[in-house]
């Protein structure tokens, strides 16, 4: 039996509008229950939606980074269910027009690229929040459940993929890489978390080549979690397959604590949206100037940009992503490279140690205490010999801490490096009568002694002799 | 002074020329609340206190020298169905018997700038479905012409208002014909705007892409200046539209000499009682009188509008009704024990009347799967023929005319167990509806005693054509009879 | 066109309605008696008419993002019947 892994993703965004998707109520995350809603968003009788331009605009941006054809004209739909987290009790959505289709998205495996079909975004409102009270404090078991409507409202982005994802792994690619494109684009913060971006997946297992049976996960937290959840249920509907079982076409929830999946029991066994067009609303007919001017206004993608930064920069591709995960990170590396020093090391002391320090300090990348001058300079001291990368460590930590430029640094600790060839030659002729057996030994052509008395030269410049220059002379003294 | 008997801009003028107080006239017209309400019904809740106090308020103003608004002072009765901030709105329906919105539609703030002062909220079918007055959860409405028939609905209690002199005009709702067809019924005059015209910002959703609130009133030059003061763009209201604000009132002088009348065949013969077409023919001969020239239109797809109503009004409504559901506002049935589903199915079936559960029934079954394209598709098809014929008979004719209604108003309880036959009563005004353009009844007369009316329909945003021409019918006519009730 | 009473049924749980065995078989009668006069609709010849869901000739209508003041907590959940630390309050869901 030969086996296929055939996932579609399904994703929410919500938009980071001021106010929400049909009111002027805050979209703000959180708040004391239901502080901030209205009667359109508590779905009070005789109240009317309005469409927020900006969601609007923000979702066929979205619309635009993923490739998509935006749709001459699109109308909402209502869809029709009973839930207490809806205050309508019907979700106003898109259906069979929505506001844009047919895009993709390519993600770079390293040994392959592929180009993910995107089947469609489209715009609509999120639910309230139920808390569910009761012993278990999840909704099985609760004795009652309490209904925040803060939530109800806020603009939602909805990011449907064609069933072209093959593992795990490229689900979780495609995740990241979404991410960072939906957070270049500055029109969600993204955090799922706090649930501002969520994702179902649609997972089946093809079987030499036939269609293996569509399993519906939902409760995917994290990229982790949806990477566990992903590979769980892979394995699972092989073992299923592979005993002789068959597949169930289900809604299946991951618990993260117990690493499973288990069937969603729903009581409501009746589904039928009855999808009609909103009377509420009219059409949305974005004219040609509108999406031109934001397909021009669109930033360099984090994908193109990972590609650029290889090719223009000869970075690895792993720095590269690294360092295109966010864009004012790859800006402060653009920034930092423009200054004359070599792109891969400013790179690596980016990637590396600065974004250690960052991460340490919880500090983001736009309010970092040391500027881009500041790291070119500190590249520019290493390559100049001035200083040594070991030293340069704790300049960059001193630079984070303080504020102050490396060179700063390192004139006001005298951390120069001694280069100056006469100052080592006095250096090294002390260090060699001090030390006549290990000069033996090294006329004797023992490598190991050439280390020692390295040693012995740093130790008497704690540091700050050029390595180089000293094992030169103490060569040319010794053979 | 007999206030009561003075039409609304006689009101406002005499309080303007200081000749009676607005307390003068909101108290008459409660006064004839009181003596009157035991037998029509007209009022779910009458604000007596409220009222009062707004009324001392605004003379307080005038005699301040302050502008209070240019109808200061007049009182007049909104259909429950449209949102009051502070004041129960209860749409008829038990499921809000209790609820008190927190805030205003935007009619009722505009009817409010203008200095007017609310009477109450007028009765009417629950949620507005029903052509009598009779599915309020809170008692029929009965016809002041004759207490043994029905008002005609849903706008009922409005109408009656309106009829027995408990308000000098009234805010009314029309979905299918729900402000023309009890205008016709009480005798009274009854408008259905260009849908878009009027902001349904606060009126309880029956069927959103159908519903407009109008004006209703005993004479055509009441009705125009009520519909200046309700029609305008709001910001609030997706689809409304924004055009010029018109001065219709103003812009009434019954010059109709050369307008062309088309009498729509479809809804003026086959299935119109004698009396009433005998009284409609004598307004289009009257109409001829005026110097309009006057022909006769088919618009086939008619045959079918009331089809196509009957699968498009209850499918919205099926989906605006959802939130009704015990959980936010208005009844909750609760029990012991039970699981929020039980809990939606019992609210919903002792909170809802029958009717309304009949429609939101219908309207599921026209929405669900493999029923949709059979009856929502086609019947959102046949609107678009019904629109395209109204285009075509604009081109010809200035205004359209028909009955308002098949028959003078029917007896209570006659019609009420047999849904399809009290459907039939809508079948002249439902087109106007689906087309979306304005359509005014008037009254022409009387049959076996009870009113009949007469309507005229104009292209959409052709208010001022329409009024024109029912004004200048209207003083031809002369009808000025008022019912019997109340009347020693 | 006769519904039956599966359909009844099925709709009425669609629509969150518990009907009593009398109401849903008056329903039933009354329904079918509709439902073959909303029928109708399907004799017309509707070939390449486009359906009509608005009749107002707008489009693109939208409001600026701005967040205006929203009601109290007290008129958010005074007309519920059941509130509880400023929440809705409803019986158990599964
Ligand atoms: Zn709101």
């Amino acid at each position: 039996m030969e086996f296929e892994t055939v996932i579609g993703l399904e994703i929410h965004v919500e938009l980071s509008t001021d106010s929400k998707m049909f009111c002027s109520c805050s979209a703000g995350f959180g708040g004391e229950p239901n502080t901030k809603t209205c009667p359109v968003c508590l779905g009070h009788p005789g109240s009317l939606p309005v469409p927020n331009r900006r969601a609007v605009n923000d979702t066929i941006l979205l619309a635009l980074a993923l490739n998509c054809d935006i749709t001459g004209c699109s109308i909402f739909h209502r869809k029709n269910y009973f839930y207490p987290d809806m205050p309508k009790n019907f979700q106003i959505s898109q259906y069979d027009i929505p506001i844009s289709s047919g895009g993709t998205l390519e993600i770079d495996m390293g040994e392959y690229t592929r180009t993910v079909g995107i089947t469609r975004v489209h715009l609509e409102e999120d639910t309230g929040k139920s808390v569910h009270v009761g012993e278990s404090g999840r909704i099985h078991g609760a004795e009652y459940s309490l209904e925040d409507f803060n939530r109800a409202g806020i603009p939602l982005a909805e990011i449907v993929s064609e069933p072209d994802l093959r593992t795990p792994d490229e689900a979780r690619k495609f995740m990241q890489l979404l991410h960072s494109t939906i957070r270049y684009l500055e029109i969600s913060d993204c955090k799922m978390e706090e649930g501002s971006l969520r994702c179902d997946a649609n997972i089946s297992v093809a079987v030499d080549g036939s269609m293996g049976t569509k399993v519906e996960i939902k409760n995917m937290n994290s990229f982790r979690a949806m990477h566990r959840a992903l590979t769980y249920e892979e394995q699972r509907q092989r073992r299923t397959i592979r005993d002789g079982g068959e597949v169930v076409q289900e809604t299946r929830h991951w618990d993260d604590a117990r690493g499973t999946t288990s069937p969603l029991r729903s009581k409501e066994e009746a589904f039928d949206y009855r999808y009609f067009p909103e009377p509420d609303l009219v059409p949305l007919e974005p004219d040609e100037a509108w999406v031109r001017e934001l397909r021009e206004g669109l930033p360099e993608l984090p994908g193109d940009r990972v590609r650029r930064f290889v090719s223009e920069y000869g970075l690895s591709r792993e720095i590269a992503e690294t360092l295109t995960g966010e864009r004012a990170l790859a800006d402060y590396f653009e920034d930092a490279a423009g200054k004359g020093q070599d792109p891969v090391a400013v790179a690596k002391w980016i990637a590396g140690d600065l974004g250690a320090l960052l991460n340490d300090a919880a500090v983001t990348i736009q309010s970092c205490p040391v500027g881009t001058g500041g790291l070119s300079e500190l590249v520019e001291l290493i390559d100049g010999g001035v200083i040594s990368g070991k030293m340069a460590k704790d300049v960059l930590k001193e630079a984070f801490e303080t504020g102050n430029s490396p060179r700063l640094i390192v004139e006001e600790k005298g951390l120069t490096q001694i280069a100056d060839e006469s100052e080592l030659d006095t250096l090294v002729d002390e260090v060699i009568e001090e030390n006549p057996g290990a000069a033996d030994d090294m006329r004797d052509g023992k490598e190991q002694a050439l280390k020692f008395l390295m040693g012995q030269v740093m130790k008497k410049t704690r540091g700050k002799a050029n390595p180089k220059a000293a094992s030169d002379i103490i060569r040319k003294r010794l053979t | 002074m007999d206030i009561i008997n003075l039409d609304a801009l006689a009101i406002a003028e005499s309080i303007r020329e200081g000749e009676i107080s607005a307390v003068d006239a909101t108290t008459a017209f409660l006064e004839r609340i009181r003596e009157v309400e035991a037998i029509v019904n007209a009022y779910i809740n009458v604000s007596y206190e409220e009222a009062a106090r707004r009324a001392e308020m605004i003379d307080a103003m005038l005699a301040e020298g302050r502008d209070p608004g240019p109808l200061a002072g007049v009182p007049i009765a909104v259909k429950d169905l449209l949102s009051t901030r502070g004041f129960t709105t209860t749409c008829g329906s038990r499921m809000l018997e209790n609820f008190v919105p927190v805030y205003d539609a935007t009619v009722v703030g505009r009817v409010g700038e203008a200095g007017m002062v609310m009477l109450g909220k007028a009765n009417m079918d629950e949620f507005a479905m029903g052509s009598s007055t009779e599915t309020s959860y809170f008692g029929p409405t009965r016809n002041p012409w004759n207490p043994d028939t029905v008002p005609g609905g849903s706008s009922g209690g409005s109408a009656a208002a309106v009829s027995a002199g408990e308000a000098p005009w009234a805010l009314g709702s029309d979905t299918g014909g729900s402000i023309r067809q009890p205008a016709a019924m009480c005798g009274i005059v009854g408008m259905k705007p260009t849908y878009g015209l009027v902001s349904r910002y606060g009126l309880v959703a029956f069927a959103s892409s159908l519903d407009q609130v109008g004006p209703m009133a005993r004479n055509v030059g009441d009705c125009a200046a009520l519909l200046g003061v309700i029609a305008g763009h709001d910001p609030m209201d997706s689809t409304s539209i924004p055009a010029e604000k018109v001065d219709y009132q103003g812009r009434l002088d019954g010059e109709v000499r050369g307008l062309k009348v088309g009498v729509v065949k479809e809804i003026s013969s086959r299935g119109i009682d004698e009396g009433v077409l005998e009284r409609f023919r004598a307004a289009v001969s009257k109409l001829e009188g005026l110097g309009m020239e006057v022909g006769e239109i088919s618009l086939p797809s008619f045959e079918y509008a009331l089809s196509a109503y009957y699968v498009i009004a209850p499918a919205e409504a099926s989906s605006n009704l959802a939130r009704f559901d015990g959980v936010r506002y208005g009844f909750r049935a609760s029990a012991e024990g039970e699981d929020i589903w039980e809990m939606y199915d019992r609210t919903r079936s002792i909170g809802f009347g029958s009717e309304v559960k009949r429609r939101i029934i219908l309207g599921t079954y026209v929405l669900s799967a493999g029923y949709y394209d059979a009856y929502y598709g086609q019947a959102r098809k046949v609107r678009t023929l019904i629109v395209k014929e109204f285009e075509r008979a604009f081109r010809t004719y200035d205004v359209l005319v028909s009955p308002t209604t098949p028959s003078v108003a029917f007896r209570l309880g006659e019609k009420v167990d047999d849904p399809l036959t009290m459907y039939l009563s809508d079948m002249c005004t439902i087109p106007v509806n689906l087309a979306g353009i304005p359509a005014i009844s008037l009254p022409c007369g009387l049959s076996e005693g009870m009113p009949v009316g007469f309507q005229l329909m104009g292209p959409a945003l052709g208010e001022a054509t329409v009024l024109n021409v029912a004004y200048a019918l209207e003083s031809e006519l002369g009808f000025d009879q008022r019912p019997p009730i109340g009347r020693s | 066109m006769a519904i039956s009473m599966e359909e009844v049924e099925h709709v009425a749980k669609l629509a969150r309605l518990a009907l009593s065995g009398e109401e849903k078989e008056a329903m039933r009668c009354q329904l079918s008696d509709v439902l073959e006069h909303a029928h109708r609709v399907s004799e017309v010849d509707t070939e390449g008419v486009l359906p009509t869901s608005h009749v107002v000739p707008l489009v693109n209508v939208f409001r600026e993002d701005v967040v205006r003041p929203s009601i109290t907590p007290f008129e958010a959940t005074g007309n519920a019947s059941w509130a509880e630390e400023g929440a809705f309050r409803v019986p158990r869901i599964l």
